[in-house]
């Protein structure tokens, strides 16, 4: 094998087992940061042997081996050093020795999970937690993530040492919630992989529209979760949203790499593989039972798209239910927004406009480019192509996204050439 | 990026030997490390040739063949449709698969999407 392909090969062993040999590292030994030391001297052993005497057959296996012995050899030193200690200071005759029995191979999902929680852990900033996850759970170096949320590799890097930091100043360890802590934690783990999906499929700002990597990265980590907690309906709600959101990715920019709204999208693009996958999770929800959770009511909406095989299909009526009771378990005015969409198709656009509305006293949504839009859309409904253009204005001034502005402008512009037809009858 | 990834029958598969206990448990656990992996997309065995069938062409004229067929080694066992960054990745997916399972042969190929073909 030659040295481009011993490279890629590593490459590829590492992004799969690195997470892997790094949770179970840090069940051995408590810390990120000495699992993260042993991991690093892991990679470096197993580079310089493997380009002597080639990649193993079994690779994965010789990376924990070979991990477990440095975590061994680690923990014999460290009590070996403490013991000395106490003999010095002579405050106390026992002897400290770890099992090291313990550091048996336990049930790897388990493992995961614990890192995940830890990388995940509520008392780290959003930005904090998604670096962490990117870089521990998905294997990720940091240039790949910084590229991905398109900010200098530094920034990332400095991120990922200021949340280590801080979960070592707080004695965070490695370890499983119990079962009162655990709903909250996992909320704080969807949390974070939501935003990086979100982050990638309605990119805020920069020149295009979407940034697909950082959804395959959510999708990945939505998929591990979900394999780690199958009986929890809100993680698979997560998957199930996102694997139905990304089945519209190639379908939602337009040849010039302007936005393709829901409505206009040529479905044939859309990627039935994932559809079928995401209608199946619901499936899965269905069969558990109990009352559904936000995200899986939100992936029962982006269902109702998904079945629809053109526009008209579109059962509104059903997303404009699921959006009354998104709202009454999880009200926001954005929900309220996305619910006055709903109503508007199912019942009129005056009804729409009756929800829609009352929302430009919200503050929350004073600098939300997409409650203009709607009204404006809503407004060339009800033929009122007037304000329909001053909103359609509005709305192109909110957004920094610069796709996004164009498409307002148009749909302003058009509103403009109506409103002086109108004017002139 | 996608990637099919087809394994093929051993003698065994074919003869509808029932894995052992043992193999059980590994292809279970080559199951959950791939979701684990949130990797797999899809995937399926298929059974052994005695229940299936070939249809060759020649000519335009039209032969069905009832199986079983004679070469193990050259018929599929199974595919799984992986979402990786590269072919090395889908490579050591493979990899894993072949040692836990026991079959001789997997091969790897890119799934072609819309935009090749433009």
């Amino acid at each position: 094998m030659n040295a481009a392909n011993l490279d890629a090969t590593v490459a590829a062993v590492w992004r799969l087992e690195s997470p892997r040999v790094l949770a179970r590292l840090a069940r051995f030994v408590g810390d990120l940061d000495t699992a993260e030391e042993l991991a690093q001297d892991t990679f470096v052993a197993a580079i310089e042997k493997w380009r002597q005497d080639g990649v193993p057959d079994n690779p994965a296996a010789w990376l924990h081996t070979t991990a477990r012995y440095l975590a061994v050899d680690r923990i014999r030193r460290r009590d070996t050093h403490r013991n000395k200690v106490r003999l010095a200071a002579a405050t106390s005759p026992q002897v400290v020795e770890h099992d090291l029995t313990e550091l048996v191979d336990g049930d790897l999902a388990d493992d995961l999970l614990g890192l995940i929680f830890m990388a995940a852990h509520p008392i780290l900033s959003p930005d904090a937690r998604s670096a962490l996850t990117l870089k521990l759970v998905c294997g990720l170096d940091t240039e790949d993530i910084a590229r991905a949320f398109l900010v200098p590799g530094p920034t990332i890097a400095q991120r990922v040492v200021r949340a280590k930091r801080t979960l070592s100043a707080a004695n965070i360890r490695f370890e499983l919630p119990g079962p009162a802590e655990r709903p909250g934690r996992l909320a704080a783990v969807r949390e974070v992989i939501y935003l990086v999906f979100n982050e990638g499929y309605s990119a805020t700002s920069g020149d295009s529209w979407m940034r697909t990597d950082l959804c395959a990265e959510a999708l990945r980590l939505g998929r591990m979760l979900a394999s780690l907690t199958p009986h929890d309906t809100e993680s698979l709600g997560l998957l199930g949203l996102m694997e139905l959101q990304a089945s519209r990715l190639k379908a939602r920019t337009g040849p010039d790499g302007e936005a393709v709204l829901l409505m206009d999208q040529d479905r044939n693009r859309w990627d039935h593989l994932l559809v079928r996958r995401g209608l199946a999770t619901l499936e899965r929800i269905d069969q558990l039972g109990g009352t559904a959770g936000p995200y899986a009511l939100q992936a029962a909406i982006a269902a109702c798209h998904a079945r629809a095989s053109t526009p008209e299909d579109t059962d509104w009526v059903r997303i404009a239910a699921l959006y009354d009771g998104l709202a009454q378990i999880s009200p926001s005015p954005v929900v309220e927004l996305n619910r006055g969409v709903a109503v508007a198709q199912a019942f009129g656009p005056q009804a729409g406009l009756d929800i829609v509305l009352p929302l430009f006293d919200v503050a929350e949504l004073r600098h939300y480019h997409l409650l203009p839009a709607v009204a404006g859309d809503l407004f060339c409904r009800t033929g009122e192509h007037g304000r329909a253009r001053k909103h359609f204005l509005q709305a192109a001034s909110l957004t920094s996204n610069t796709r996004e502005r164009t498409t307002m402008q148009r749909r302003a512009a058009e509103c403009a050439a109506q409103h002086a037809d109108e004017s002139s009858e | 990026m996608r990637y099919m990834v087809m394994h093929y029958q051993t003698q065994d598969m074919e003869d509808g030997i029932v894995p052992s206990p043992e193999t059980q448990a590994a292809i279970e656990e080559y199951m959950r490390e791939a979701a684990m992996s949130g990797v797999l997309l899809s995937g399926e065995g298929v059974g052994p040739s005695s229940a299936g069938a070939r249809v060759e062409v020649t000519d335009g004229k039209v032969r069905v063949i009832d199986g079983p067929f004679a070469e193990a080694k050259e018929l599929i066992g199974g595919f799984a449709i992986l979402e990786v960054d590269s072919l090395a990745e889908a490579v050591e997916h493979a990899r894993k698969f072949a040692l836990l399972v026991g079959t001789e042969r997997v091969d790897v190929r890119r799934v072609v999407e819309a935009e090749d073909l433009k």
